[in-house]
């Protein structure tokens, strides 16, 4: 067994970008995932026939309220999800291959080697009782033939790669000596280890400071770039995802609503739920937890959801109609397409927020309230 | 430095705790109804009884007597065994080590199995392998050790005669107590597989559960969903990520465990006739040896404190936050 020299390694595991030609062929296609949960009270509906396609060293932004299923639909394709009770169709091309039947075992040489993630939460995400180093270098040991006197070695650059000061002291730290965004950045670091082509970010600054997100955020985005890898970055925050991803899913209660090219997204939203997330999004000058608006009521029960659109109960546009029918998802322009019957900014929409608006409330009983956008967009960063 | 820092600190909590534990034992004694001298030998002539008194500094202040007690018992003094005039110190040399090796080989044998047994049935929670792990261990748990020494020593011993019914030959630990006994490791070997294999098999089911119930909850953790995303072998998640974490609760259970054996297993040591300190102790009650048994109860209560001091100690290197949240306060 000959050890790869570590010059090809390094171009691996670092840098990639050099070495993979700029293409723009599909890395993921997901088609119709649906993925439940039995549970007490009955299938717990968490992702609900999805379907989108990634492109090599693009960025897919996934935005959503809590509990819209964001999480569970990265673990789904992922296939990181607990396995009992756990009903998962549909399909999952990665690179062409089929993943969907794939278990744990045929599912391990990807973890890490060609998709990763960053977990939601940073401060429970590093095993407590582990080394730093240990917990980069066992990955680049999985992955690949090299040496522990190298991993270590590979371990220490990663840490410097994602800014944290005394890397090479670092490695023989504890998580809890660290603080939670450089827990963060070490989780970037494990992530990256080998060089994934995906890499998912559930979430990677929620947990963080509001000086802190940006650094990370910018961190990742030149990682990415170096590495020429795709990202899925799920965030429930718009503006987190301005400027930052290609394109835009918006989920709600496990499925998506509405997927366009960021800028359009901003510009041009046409489903009332992503104006609403929109009207949502923190300011600057307000602290982080603070909404500008949130949106009224909850999102649906996922076990026994409302006949109808979804999210007609919250919605100051709805009419009669979204309260019978569920509007399928429809592409209306290329690239951009929703489910609404009353589309933002349409002749239909105007309708039925004129009627709305007469009333006093809507379809579903709802006291009515002006959705106007906020006039600052940061959709085109 | 934090580290060295802990240490003298619990080292300082150390002596005075056995400050307090030889206070007890000297009490023990004492605190005898009556004149002490009629209970511990209530058939000694006058002489004999004036001997023992002096030999106890009966006549002198409470604690001008404590204080000769202590300096007696750090200069190995345990005073004598009244019926042989042996000093306790010898006996207790004796039986010590007895005591311990057999501690030690029932907690290695017990561990042996439970630590992947527990890791196996938290793994494979609720399935149809971890009831049956579950069930079968309850059921040896249930039976009473005696059974199962008597049903070991009777088919193992007297029936299939692959080992001796009973009986003690001095292993690696006996020389370093007491100088006079040669080991014969095989022999050794040989009288306490039987009897470890008894204290062990009421142990694994304890201890698994234990193992298992925390092993459960580690499972659940986010980092070990990240564990598995950078595609570790499971063996690694287990073993590496989840069993350290895991083993604070059955930590502390064996160190009590460590400490109860030492002078408890009398069941078995009657049975196999093993000249261990819970034979002794029970052969000193019978016989109102209460110097001896004085003795006995100052080692298990000083080895009972050193136990917990070391398991204070490897919580500290199991998880290192701990560390941080001791040195803290
Ligand atoms: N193992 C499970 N069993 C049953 N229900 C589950 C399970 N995991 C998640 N869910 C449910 O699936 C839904 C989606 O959860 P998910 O964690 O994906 O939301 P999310 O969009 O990531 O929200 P957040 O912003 O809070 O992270 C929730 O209603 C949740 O309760
Ligand atoms: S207008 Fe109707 S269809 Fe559109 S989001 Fe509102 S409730 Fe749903
Ligand atoms: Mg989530």
């Amino acid at each position: 067994m000959s050890k790869p020299k570590p010059t090809d390694i390094e171009k691996r595991v670092s840098a990639a970008g050099s070495t993979v030609t700029q293409s723009s062929e599909t890395l993921l296609e997901v088609s119709d995932l649906t993925t439940y949960f039995r549970s007490s009270r009955g299938l717990v509906r968490a992702v609900d026939g999805v379907s989108f396609k990634l492109d090599r060293g693009k960025t897919l932004g996934i935005v959503g309220e809590s509990g819209s299923g964001k999480t569970v639909l990265a673990r789904s394709i992922m296939e990181l999800l607990p396995r009992s009770g756990l009903e998962r169709n549909g399909s999952i091309l990665f690179e062409g291959t089929e993943l969907i039947d794939f278990g744990p075992k045929e599912m391990r040489p990807y973890w890490g080697a060609q998709m990763s993630m960053i977990f939601q939460d940073p401060m429970t995400s590093l095993n407590p009782v582990m080394k730093i180093g240990n917990q980069i270098s066992e990955s680049i040991r999985e992955h690949l033939d090299v040496s522990k006197q190298y991993a270590k070695e590979l371990s220490e650059q990663l840490l410097v790669s994602v800014r944290i000061p005394e890397a090479a002291r670092r490695l023989d730290e504890y998580p809890h000596q660290l603080s939670g965004g450089m827990r963060q950045r070490v989780c970037i670091a494990v992530a990256l280890a080998c060089g994934p082509k995906l890499l998912f970010a559930d979430e990677p600054t929620t947990a963080l400071d509001v000086t802190v997100q940006a650094q990370v955020l910018d961190l990742m985005a030149t990682a990415q770039n170096e590495r020429f890898m795709a990202m899925i970055l799920i965030t429930h925050d718009l503006g987190v995802v301005a400027g930052r991803t290609d394109e835009i899913v918006v989920m709600y209660a496990g499925r998506i609503v509405e997927r366009a090219d960021t800028k359009t997204l901003f510009s041009n939203m046409k489903m009332p739920y992503t104006e609403a997330l929109l009207k949502s999004i923190p300011r600057v000058d307000q602290p982080s937890h603070l909404r500008l608006s949130t949106i009224p009521g909850r999102p649906p029960d996922l076990v026994n959801p409302p006949e109808g659109c979804k999210f007609a109960p919250r919605c100051a546009y709805a009419q009669d109609r979204c309260t019978q029918e569920e509007p399928p998802l429809r592409e209306i322009t290329p690239g951009h397409e929703y489910r609404c019957w009353f589309p933002v900014g349409t002749p239909e929409g105007a309708g039925a927020l004129a009627n709305n608006r007469a009333q006093g409330t809507t379809a579903t009983g709802l006291v009515f309230q002006e959705p106007e956008v906020a006039t600052t967009t940061r959709g085109d960063g | 430095m934090e580290l060295t820092k802990l240490i003298a600190r619990r080292a300082v909590q150390l002596i005075i705790v056995l400050l307090f534990v030889s206070f007890f034992t000297f009490l023990l004694v004492r605190l005898l109804p009556g004149d002490p001298t009629d209970v511990i030998i209530p058939f000694g002539t006058a002489a004999k009884k004036a001997e023992l008194r002096s030999d106890l500094g009966l006549g002198k202040p409470f604690f001008e007597q404590y204080a000769d007690y202590l300096n007696n018992v750090l200069h190995g003094n345990l005073g004598k065994q009244y019926s042989s005039g042996r000093p306790v110190s010898d006996l207790v040399t004796q039986s010590f080590p007895v005591s311990i090796q057999l501690m030690i080989y029932a907690q290695f044998l017990a561990l042996l199995f439970a630590i992947p047994l527990g890791i196996y049935s938290a793994y494979r929670a609720g399935s149809r392998a971890d009831t049956t792990i579950n069930t079968t261990g309850f059921a040896l748990l249930a039976i009473p050790n005696f059974v199962v020494a008597l049903f070991l020593s009777y088919f193992v011993g007297a029936q299939l005669k692959w080992l001796p019914t009973g009986g003690y030959a001095p292993g690696w630990l006996d020389p370093l107590f007491d100088g006079t006994r040669g080991a014969d490791i095989g022999e050794h070997f040989n009288y306490m597989l039987l009897p470890a294999i008894t204290l062990a098999l009421g142990q694994i089911a304890i201890y698994m559960r234990l193992l298992r119930s925390d092993m459960i909850a580690t499972l659940q953790e986010n980092f070990i969903s990240m564990a598995r995303s950078k595609g570790i072998s499971n063996r690694r998640i287990l073993w590496r990520h989840a069993l350290r974490p895991s083993s604070l609760t059955l930590l502390t259970v064996v160190g009590l465990n460590v400490g109860a054996l030492i002078g408890g297993a009398v069941v078995v040591e009657v049975i196999f006739g093993i000249p261990g300190m819970g034979l002794k102790i029970t052969q000193a009650i019978f016989s109102r040896e209460y110097i001896e048994l004085q003795g006995y109860v100052l080692v298990i209560a000083v080895l009972f404190v050193l136990i917990n001091f070391t398991v204070d100690f490897l919580y500290t290197i199991l998880d290192p936050r701990i560390r941080r949240g001791r040195s803290a306060t």
